[in-house]
């Protein structure tokens, strides 16, 4: 048993549903109690969508058990099959179905539909989300590709790729897809097919006409992209494009297997900014801060090196949930001289960003909790990931326009270096302190600040009376650059109320100044 | 999609609703399991701890329907079951008594640890009852371990808390002979129950205790003097078990919008013989605010058709607070199961020509929904997106279990979670660009 607060990742069903959901014409029968329906709302909600997940559950009960639960599959089976005529049926079960043995996917497959079933075996109590997604991508593309002959190529057509790997519930799919296509685009590669999202089981079908396959979640398409290396002769893409560097690569990677110059067909305005945006002299201020991040094997893979490379950060802690590509994870954390955190235990991870005391974390849903709690800025950069982790204008991850993306999402929670350019210049003034929070973020991480301090006291300037300024003490105020001046009001203030003062002077202000520095 | 023509309807028989004929149906149920009822029930019980055994998709599930409210370390946590566990029992309560003492030292601050049963301990029979006995004996007594199922093999959405409160009955101390008390029962937001202490302290009634209690350390007596008044409609089996132990059960109507809240205030009044100029003087004053703060919403709501997915179980009575306060018409009024003795007198008041439900066939009670096209659909989460995008309205079933809606300071806001999807609708406009 696992002692679990809040976990990073679903059961493997729910990553069997994440591939349903991405794609046309797919029904997914599951054979699991009504609780389980819950999934629903994770497309429907977080990701907004307006569809149903075309999932149909069996909802047996506890008086169904001594009784013929196998039955209900074989029902909710043909009722599925008849309303929603897929070309292809999933069958499987979740955890409570999988004690119960009653071999959905075996029932399913003696019905003789006119569709391909796909058996889904995903065993509940080892495995989780990712594996079930990958898993399910790949049983669905072998049962329907393994019996295909490799096509021939037609010679003098440009090269083409299918991009596999995104799917609902993936971290910026939309967006990404869209700004792969773009870069393929303008260097001479035709996208085949794009699955799961967005695909049909006939589009799968298709997948063994490209010259190559972009592995672009390698958590989801991995093992397929394998397995049509194996099968079809398909080479496939190591690298993830994200961040400039990584681009580049995959840039190259891309070229060496079409066969295209891919640097020639590139302009400067294909560029991404964030180099420039990274060595203007206002980004002096990001050297050497202390970056902590967690999240999927791919983005913390990926953070890692954009951090340390392309933002001059000093990564102090990185881990994976994602055991499976613990190996990758391990190695890079090493090359940064760090023992990496692979953990699925939400307070383990809080434990060791506590205690590396970053400067900002970089993580998922869970880790944008933690960090609110320690008042640290946070970014979340990977699954999982809440409704306004989908946002609605064009915000990729991928390519040069993900870069330029990345570079202000990570940078807006800190300090602009202006700004602590004057917090340096100030630096022994009262009004001071390590809790003093950027300008353009509003009040909340500065009511934060307050609360670490245990500075709870409702300050005079909250209304009520309380010590007047006298005419030359508030004059004095105003020489205070504006985004600190609150901060000095109030705690003058409070100094004065402490000391049963009625009166603020000019020997007020600099006794608080004094009593507060210390 | 191509859908089958929608099912018949049965017609409404003539005469009350509680001598009805309903649609019953089975098939796919779209509802949460009980294990939801942990999301609010530790929010009111401030010293508890909520451990389900249970699996990955148990802790996914309070997860999800937790949504955004991630606490620092919250009073609940999934003891989850992996390979190993399975392959003994002797092993599985090894394992537990490991999780629980792990837990109880990280946590000293919980005096009542609940273990809850999911669909998996269920299924492989792990027997809770049986733990909690033998944790509470190690722990000396210092933590009451008390055990309750949340499954969704055997129960729906709110069924959990009626499990959980059901399971407190035993522990609850005897109320003496001589003695007289009314015992409402169902969880409330603070802010209510304060409400309704000062009103029955105005009535005269007491004293009134309340379960779930704020700490579980103070647990109300229960004994033959208790009148019982239930403030949720699902929670029958919690009910059952407090007359067993002598309580009076007070039949009324549950206390959504002023009718409601007048009935169920005067079941209590009539029960300790308080006159109907006393109850006039107490009620008067607030019954005739909450009229008036509702009669801005009954002009969005009047006339407008609604329809309830089978979803919170508190289907029934919020249909008859819609139709007779607000004016709404109820399409269909679905409920997950019906419990006719929890709902004698709601049944009673709500119109005969109701259409009621009970049980689901999801897809045949989606088609009944796109044919009739309700104004506005109540339904799970799961389901408003996708029919906000067919062009239905929606209202989230789940807000109606953590939003304060008892009493005749919340009537208002009640009518007023219906209008708001309709509101919206009317004030967005957008235009087609061409
Ligand atoms: S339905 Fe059963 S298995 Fe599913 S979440 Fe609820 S208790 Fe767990
Ligand atoms: S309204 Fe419905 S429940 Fe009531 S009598 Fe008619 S059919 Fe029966």
């Amino acid at each position: 048993m696992q002692l679990t607060l809040w976990t990073y990742e679903g059961p493997p069903h729910v990553g069997a549903m994440r591939i349903a959901t991405s794609m046309q014409g797919v029904h997914y029968v599951l054979h699991a109690p009504q609780g389980d329906t819950y999934a629903d709302l994770l497309f429907t909600m977080i990701e907004r969508r307006d569809r149903r997940p075309p999932v149909t559950y069996t909802t047996f009960q506890a008086r169904d058990l001594g009784g013929d639960t196998a039955n209900l599959v074989i029902s909710a089976v043909r009722e599925a099959y008849e309303r929603f005529k897929p070309q292809a049926l999933l069958v499987g079960e979740s955890c409570t179905a999988e004690l119960i043995q009653d071999q959905p996917g075996g029932l399913a497959a003696g019905m003789g539909l006119p569709v391909p079933v796909v058996p889904l075996e995903l065993p509940a109590y080892s495995k989780k989300e990712n594996w079930g997604a990958s898993e399910t991508f790949y049983y669905l593309v072998r049962t329907l590709l393994k019996d295909l002959e490799p096509p021939e190529r037609v010679p003098g057509s440009r090269p083409r790729a299918n991009l596999l790997g995104p799917s609902a519930m993936g971290f910026r799919v939309r967006d990404n897809i869209e700004e792969v296509r773009r870069l393929l685009d303008r260097v001479g590669i035709d996208v085949n097919v794009v699955a799961p999202e967005g695909a049909s089981p006939a589009d799968l079908l298709r997948i063994p006409e490209a010259d190559f396959n972009i592995c672009l979640y390698p958590e989801v398409a991995q093992t397929t992209c394998a397995w049509l290396e194996r099968t079809f002769k398909q080479p496939f893409t190591r690298t993830v494009p994200i961040g400039v560097n990584a681009t580049c690569e995959f840039l190259a990677e891309i070229g060496a297997l079409s066969g295209i110059q891919v640097s020639s067909s590139l302009s400067a305005e294909d560029q991404s900014r964030l180099p420039w945006y990274s060595r203007s002299v206002d980004s002096n201020y990001l050297t050497g801060k202390r970056v902590f991040i967690f999240a999927d094997a791919t983005h913390a893979l990926a953070a890692a090196r954009m951090a340390s490379e392309e933002l001059g950060f000093e990564v102090v802690g990185l881990g994976t949930y994602s055991r499976e590509f613990a190996r990758q994870v391990r190695q890079a954390a090493s090359d940064l001289g760090l023992e990496a955190l692979i953990t699925d235990d939400y307070l383990e991870v809080e434990a060791r960003i506590t205690e590396a005391e970053p400067e900002l974390v970089l993580g998922t849903q869970m880790e944008r909790h933690i960090a609110k709690r320690l008042g640290l800025p946070c970014a979340v950069i990977s699954a999982p990931f809440h409704v306004q982790d989908v946002p609605a204008r064009y915000s990729p991850q991928m390519g040069f326009e993900g870069a330029n993306v990345l570079f202000d999402t990570w940078v807006h929670p800190l300090m602009m270096g202006l700004e602590e350019h004057l917090l340096g210049m100030f630096r022994d003034d009262f009004e001071f302190h390590d809790g003093a929070a950027p300008s353009h973020l509003g009040g909340g991480p500065e009511a934060n600040a307050a609360a670490r301090d245990g500075n709870g006291v409702k300050t005079m300037a909250d209304g009520g009376a309380g010590p007047a300024w006298d005419h030359e003490a508030e004059r004095e105020l105003r020489k205070i650059p504006f985004f600190v001046r609150g901060k000095a009001r109030r705690n003058t203030e409070r100094f004065a109320c402490d000391a049963g003062l009625e009166t603020i002077t000019l020997e007020t202000l600099y006794d608080a100044k004094a009593h507060f520095g210390r | 999609m191509n859908s089958p023509a929608p099912t018949s309807i049965p017609k409404p028989a003539a005469g009350g609703c509680n001598d009805s004929v309903i649609v019953r149906e089975r098939g796919q149920r779209e509802v949460f399991c009980g294990l939801t009822g942990i999301v609010w029930l530790h929010r009111k019980l401030q010293d508890a701890f909520f451990l389900v055994v249970g699996s990955r998709t148990c802790a996914h599930l309070i997860q999800s329907a937790a949504g955004v409210m991630i606490f620092a370390e919250p009073r609940f946590a999934t003891a989850i079951l992996q390979e190993r566990d399975l392959a003994g029992m002797a092993d599985c309560n090894e394992e537990l008594d490991r999780v629980v003492n792990e837990l109880l030292a990280r946590r000293p601050e919980i005096s009542t640890l609940f273990l809850v049963g999911s669909c998996p301990s269920e299924v492989i029979k792990l027997d809770l009852a049986n733990a909690a006995q033998r944790l509470t004996l190690s722990h000396n007594g210092r933590v009451r371990i008390v055990n309750y199922s949340g499954s969704g093999i055997e129960t729906t959405f709110t069924q959990g808390e009626d499990n959980c409160l059901k399971a407190l009955v035993p522990e609850l101390p005897g109320l003496p002979e001589s003695q007289q008390s009314l015992l409402v029962v169902g969880t409330l937001a603070d802010v209510v129950e304060d409400q309704f202490v000062r009103l029955f302290d105005e009535l005269g009634i007491g004293p009134v205790h309340f379960l779930p209690p704020r700490r579980a350390t103070e647990l109300p007596p229960v004994g033959p003097g208790t009148r019982l008044l239930l403030a949720q409609p699902f929670l029958g089996e919690t009910a059952r078990a407090l007359i067993a132990r002598g309580a009076t059960l007070l039949e009324a109507p549950y206390p959504f919008g002023v009718e409601g809240t007048l009935g169920w205030l005067q079941a209590a009044a009539r029960s300790f013989d308080i006159g109907n100029e006393q109850f006039e003087a107490v009620t008067a004053i607030p019954a005739a605010r909450a009229r008036r703060a509702l009669a801005h919403h009954r002009d969005i709501l009047a006339g407008k058709r609604i329809s309830f997915l089978p979803d919170s179980q508190l289907e029934i009575p919020l249909a008859r607070f819609l139709q007779r306060e607000c004016g709404m018409q109820p399409v269909e009024v679905g409920t997950p199961y019906l419990d006719r003795q929890m709902l004698t007198s709601e049944l009673s008041l709500l119109d005969s020509g109701t259409r009621l439900s009970e049980g689901q066939h999801l897809e045949r009670q989606l088609d009944r929904l796109r044919s009739e096209r309700p104004d506005l659909t109540v339904c799970g989460l799961g389901l408003a997106n996708p029919l906000e995008a067919e062009g239905l309205a929606t209202k989230w079933s789940i807000e109606l279990v953590f939003t304060p809606i008892h009493g005749f300071e919340q009537a208002a806001d009640l009518a007023e979670l219906f209008c708001r999807p309709l509101v919206r609708r009317e004030r967005l406009r957008f235009q087609t660009c061409s």
